[in-house]
């Protein structure tokens, strides 16, 4: 071993040391959450590119595995078709890639339609969130395409969340579907308020909890929930999804019920930002 | 010298690894926690001294990136680094079911410790849901993955040694 004269300190030593350098940083990162901002954004800004191209690999895996799921579907089929399979499996597998980015496409374009006021951005999902209890990720757009903390994502046909930290090529949103997200959304029909509530217990379920609704509300399942005018955060009239299992609480003051998202989170790979605050609206 | 960049970039790769190739491969939900090994790994090849470092660094860098509150990760797998260094003590270079069990215990106990700071002082107080549908099947996936990238980091290791070794 090389031979060096060093500065020995006992271990429990520096993790007490550690440990109060930590608990300083958690305190300095709550009480001036502005001043962390630079450093952020520094890290980020090194990592995005990487991440970026490490993703591409994620991707392809991804494709794979749905490739996989087609050949599966095809096999069931291949016992009711038996002489036709030969030609349509090669054809199928082409094709069914090609219908693929087609329907993404499309669905883009249909949501471009229907919400045309709102200037609007798309990007690509690059990374997400390393620890499996909250539904966050990295989107590959940042402050130089114009993007602010506070702006409203959109997917497929509804609401996908909003973003809370931008850094120079990058920027994190929080989904819906997320634990700690809150979003004050009305019935369309009846333009009752309530409250959508993210709920990791209920995400195997496809559902997101719904609150406050008022008791007198005539309110039923199926009716469509889209964000509130009140929202101090989300623009107004976006869809969020579809309530069911309305139920009157304990209370007597206050119905609450269950929400199936709009948008379909476990495969999403391309969002559209819409670069419009809603401050900037009053 | 060599041990620092060594880690240095096993952190940045298994970081970059875990917030994108592993999200894709992510099964029942939940994705394999690669920084964890790492740190345990870390702290039981080299020491607490070692542990503490290396865990402080994975725990900051998944703050910086990911986390509202800067810290509370850094804190956690400093301690899980740590904790694991007394494990040093019985270090054996050929013996693979050690490191096993170190990331299980010490995967359970960070899934517990992020659910009482950041879910139960939200007033979220089905731990047993939680249990079943996160810190298990991140348990199980994270030992797994474990055995491979234990290995690899040991091989490495092994590598740095004998050229130290040959130096002198």
């Amino acid at each position: 071993m090389r031979r060096r004269t060093r500065f020995s300190l006992e271990p429990k030593y520096i993790l007490a040391i550690c440990s109060v350098l930590c608990i300083i940083l958690i305190f300095v990162s709550v009480r001036y959450e502005d001043k962390i901002q630079p450093v952020k954004n520094v890290v980020t800004g090194v990592f995005t590119p990487m991440q970026k191209g490490i993703n591409t690999v994620g991707n392809w895996i991804t494709d794979k595995m749905e490739l996989l799921k087609n050949i599966k579907d095809l096999q069931k089929e291949n016992k009711e078709l038996q002489e036709q399979l030969a030609e349509t499996t090669y054809e199928n597998r082409i094709l069914q890639q090609e219908g693929y980015e087609l329907d993404t496409l499309r669905d883009l374009y249909e949501l471009d339609k229907r919400y045309p006021s709102y200037p609007k951005v798309a990007a690509t999902i690059i990374s997400k969130d390393t620890n499996n209890w909250y539904s966050r990720f990295v989107i590959d757009k940042g402050s130089d395409d114009g993007l602010k903390v506070g702006m409203n994502v959109l997917a497929g046909n509804g609401l996908v969340g909003i973003i809370i930290d931008v850094g120079h090529n990058n920027a994190t949103v929080r989904s819906i579907i997320d634990d700690a997200n809150n979003v004050s959304g009305m019935f369309l029909k009846t333009n009752d308020q309530c409250n959508v509530k993210g709920n990791l217990e209920l995400i195997d379920n496809g559902m997101i909890e719904v609150q406050g609704i008022d008791k007198d509300a005539k309110v039923k399942d199926g009716y469509e929930v889209v964000t509130s005018t009140i929202s101090p955060k989300y623009l107004q009239g976006i869809l969020i999804g579809y309530v069911s299992d309305i139920t009157l609480n304990s209370d007597n003051l206050t119905m609450s019920g269950y929400l199936t998202p709009a948008v379909d989170f476990s495969n999403l790979t391309t969002v559209l930002v819409i670069t419009e605050l809603k401050e900037a609206l009053y | 010298m060599k041990r620092f960049f060594m880690f240095f970039i096993t952190i940045i790769v298994c970081f970059l690894l875990q917030s994108t190739v592993f999200q894709a491969l992510s099964l029942a939900g939940v994705a394999p926690n690669l920084l964890l090994i790492v740190t345990v790994a870390a702290g039981y090849m080299y020491g607490r001294t070692k542990g503490i470092y290396v865990g402080l660094a994975c725990g900051l860098l998944v703050d910086i990136c990911y986390g509202d509150i800067i810290g509370l990760f850094g804190l956690m797998y400093m301690c899980i680094g740590y904790l694991n260094g007394y494990a040093h003590k019985i270090y054996f270079r050929d013996d693979y079911t050690m490191p096993i069990i170190l990331v299980s215990i010490s995967d359970f106990l960070y899934g517990f410790f992020y659910y009482v700071f950041l879910f139960l002082l939200r007033n979220r107080l089905n731990f047993f849901f939680y249990l079943r549908r996160i810190i298990l099947p991140e348990l199980i996936y994270t030992v797994v993955v474990s055995i491979v990238l234990y290995k690899i980091l040991h091989i490495l290791n092994v590598k740095l040694e004998r050229s130290a070794h040959k130096e002198v």
